[in-house]
């Protein structure tokens, strides 16, 4: 909670030191003139030191396991630009115009043909195109969340996610998750108490399919359990499913949508199988769900940006582009495959990390006592950063915990990382045994890298 | 108006890279806002054959931590024969070991914390808890932690119970591998920036800090709103004097040139400790040194034009 209480009008006078008369000084001024004025959900909206150490991430020296940024490097350029040259050509007046806040009519019906490939049948006019996923995060929660509701999330969750519903002032309350995704009875548990409490629970956040930053995926024989949960207990779910095209088999689960629409709030995204740069994602939401978000879209932005729709429109339509996330899934499961092998030479004993079968991260248990927020920067000294697992959580687990991220560095970065990172680890224990408690302490800000961290 | 065209050295690899890039950015804007051509650089391998080729007329260094401050980007700058404004590498290492700085001051009888330094290794050799005990025996709570090296508090720690002494020390090691333990001197924090011209080196107005929280720390630095500040300070005479001449005392001491900004406490008693100098001092929109110019009545750019020209015309 930052303090909001230090306008200059309140300051006490500041004492006097020494005892001749003092010398005129100017008025105590706290450089924001505006900081009585804020809103109370920008509590924690302050400087990170932790943020802050993720800047050398940009720098060559440095493998960056922190980031979570696609590799764009495969995609095919020469003929996108001229693609978009011609769109602009042909289309110009109507990409360059205003648009509808529910999106444009053609892109969502090739959306519909994509979520077909993980059994979803949707209607184009349930699907309302967003900036990116992490809008429709904003909208849902902004529709559905008072302040002091309650919206579940796996523990750890995603932070953009988290950081939707911190700004709506709604409390997010973790449910644990083991190899096989969310657990039932935990979910069961978590409700139980909360109801007991009196709490309200809006809805359960979840990413069942190779999970940002778990890297596990919600069992099959889960799914249906975990829905009937909810529904029974009138909690709607909002499945986030930003990597489910990225199986490193071509593997695809069932999707909860796919097994209770009329509870589920659905999101995608084209920021990992396309360009993330495009800020082009969608949610399929209940007919009267999606009337009102397409009202809230438009008091957020309008419309999403037309020319960013219909550049994505042209892509899925003149290109190859279930061929294109096929190599982006045989790209990311060869790093994948380089992260698990380095991890098996070089961590010390004691550390423990899952097998993500798709999508973009590991999560990595460290030795009982390391602190890893405290170990970063001697991880940047040896010109290595990831992200420290306090991050992923509202309740300040994750201490011990880490995320790895494998989708940008290549394969020989990645081992490269993964050393240097054991080399960390080694270190930080052996000062662990000589003074027996971590360096930990409570940071304020941000901890965990920005969008366009490496 | 100057027409020169410099180069300002910011980022870098340390750990207040983020810092050092918002300080380049504040500078180049403030100096091309008083006509100079600025080309801003990363400290990275492009720089020696970037410098060497197109020989900019002067460079600024804001590199904090590391190569900055330490005096290795200077000693490059003299090896191509670039001018540079601020402290020559020698004198750079002098002020950028806070120990060395430390023990500079007190030999000219300046006050300071009483101090210890300890590296890792003396830990891992005798067993952390009986040297814990021996420096709680020695220097007393409460204590102040800090890497020897380095800036904006990063792995700093106020210690006030010996049980917080192993995590701090842990929390101070992850920055660095020697450790600066101080007696806490409680009281009011200055930063006094020192600028200097033909006729030597002068004192800015002293910046009071007062931090919403009570510590200084890297979110208290860097987050407008959360620290209230006071430039000039309001000091009694005596303070503000002794305030002046441990700054200036400390920019000659240790052989600084151009430009330095020392931190202090006032204590109850109106004594100004020294606690460290900046060679290469923040100049973020929150950076203390900016604030003190501001409080002279002069422009950073201004400022830091005037260094350029003493920088290439030579300082007699």
């Amino acid at each position: 909670m930052s303090d909001h209480s230090n306008q200059p009008n309140e300051q006490a006078e500041p004492e006097k030191t020494g005892t001749s008369t003092p010398a005129t000084g100017a008025a105590m001024g706290n450089l924001d003139t505006h900081s009585a004025r804020y809103a109370e959900r920008t509590a924690g909206m302050t400087a990170s030191e932790i943020r802050a150490l993720f800047a050398v991430a940009s720098r060559p020296e440095v493998v960056s396991l922190a980031g979570g940024m696609p590799n764009l490097a495969a995609l095919p350029l020469d003929s996108l630009s001229e693609e978009v040259a011609r769109l602009i050509a042909e289309q110009g007046q109507a990409a360059l115009q205003y648009g509808s806040a529910h999106g444009v009519p053609e892109l969502r019906e090739q959306i519909c043909e994509i979520m077909a490939l993980e059994g979803i049948s949707g209607q184009p006019d349930d699907i309302m195109v967003t900036v990116g996923s992490q809008m429709a995060l904003d909208l849902v929660t902004r529709i559905f969340c008072d302040p002091g509701d309650v919206v579940l999330a796996e523990g750890p969750s995603y932070v953009g996610a988290m950081g939707a519903f911190s700004t709506y002032q709604a409390d997010v309350v973790h449910v644990a998750m083991d190899e096989h995704g969310l657990q039932p009875d935990a979910l069961r548990a978590a409700i139980e108490e909360l109801h007991g409490q009196g709490r309200t629970i809006k809805f359960l956040y979840t990413i069942p399919n190779f999970h940002n930053p778990a890297g596990v995926t919600l069992a099959e024989q889960r799914r249906p359990e975990i829905l009937e949960i909810c529904s029974r207990h009138g909690i709607m779910v909002l499945e986030d499913n930003p990597y489910g095209l990225l199986g490193f088999e071509g593997q695809t689960y069932s999707s909860l949508r796919s097994l209770d629409p009329d509870n589920v709030v659905y999101l995608g995204s084209f920021s990992k199988t396309f360009a993330s740069g495009l800020r082009v994602g969608w949610v399929l939401a209940p007919h009267a769900v999606r009337e009102k978000l397409v009202l809230a879209a438009e008091s957020a932005t309008l419309c999403p940006p037309t020319l960013n729709q219909m550049i994505v429109s042209r892509y899925l339509s003149t290109h190859d582009w279930l061929g294109q996330i096929k190599s982006f899934r045989e790209q990311y499961r060869e790093r994948r495959d380089a992260m698990l092998s380095a991890l098996e030479q070089h961590m010390p004993a004691g550390c423990d990390w899952t097998r993500p079968d798709g999508g973009f991260f590991v999560w990595l248990t460290a030795p009982e006592g390391v602190d890893t927020k405290a170990m970063l920067p001697r991880a940047v000294t040896q010109r290595v950063a990831y992200a420290s697992g306090t991050g992923f959580y509202r309740d300040g687990l994750g201490t011990r915990q880490m995320r790895l991220s494998f989708c940008y560095p290549t394969p020989e970065r990645i081992h490269e990382g993964v050393r240097r990172l054991a080399n960390t680890l080694n270190e930080e224990l052996d000062l662990l045994r000589t003074f027996g408690s971590g360096g930990g302490r409570e940071l304020s800000g941000p901890q965990t890298p920005s969008p366009d961290t490496a | 108006m100057s027409d020169r065209w410099v180069a300002v050295l910011s980022g870098g690899l340390s750990h207040e890279r983020d810092v050092s890039l918002r300080s380049g950015r504040r500078l180049s804007a403030a100096l091309r806002s008083t006509g100079l051509t600025v080309t801003e650089l990363d400290a990275d391998h492009e720089l020696l054959n970037r410098l060497s080729i197109e020989r900019p007329e002067a460079v600024l260094v804001a590199l904090h931590g590391g190569e900055g401050e330490n005096g290795a980007i200077q000693s490059i700058l003299e090896l191509l024969d670039i001018p540079y404004a601020g402290t020559d590498p020698r004198a750079c290492r002098r002020a950028w070991d806070k120990p060395t700085a430390k023990a500079e001051l007190a030999r000219a009888g300046l006050p300071t914390p009483e101090w210890m330094v300890l590296p890792q290794s003396t830990f891992r050799e005798l067993g952390a808890h009986p040297v814990l005990d021996a420096l709680v025996d020695k220097i007393g709570l409460p204590l102040m932690l800090k890497p020897v090296q380095g800036g904006s508090a990063l792995g700093a720690r106020v210690v006030r119970e010996s049980s917080e002494l192993p995590s701090a020390m842990m929390g101070a090691f992850s920055y660095g591998d020697t450790v600066l333990v101080e007696k806490l001197v409680e009281g009011t924090e200055l930063a006094i920036g020192v600028l200097e011209d033909s006729e030597g080196p002068h004192a800015l107005p002293a910046v009071r800090i007062e931090p919403s929280k009570g510590i200084f720390d890297y979110t208290a630095r860097y987050t407008a709103g959360l620290t209230s500040y006071q430039a000039p300070a309001e000091l009694s005479e005596g303070v503000a004097r002794r305030a002046a001449e441990l700054a200036v005392s400390a920019h000659r001491l240790l052989g600084l040139r151009d430009l330095s900004r020392t931190d202090a406490i006032v204590d109850e008693s109106g004594e100004v400790h020294f606690l460290e100098v900046n060679v290469s001092p923040g100049l973020t929109a929150t950076s203390l040194m900016p604030m003190g110019i501001e409080a002279a009545g002069r422009g950073l750019g201004e400022v830091f034009d005037g260094l350029i020209e003493r920088a290439i015309d030579g300082r007699d």
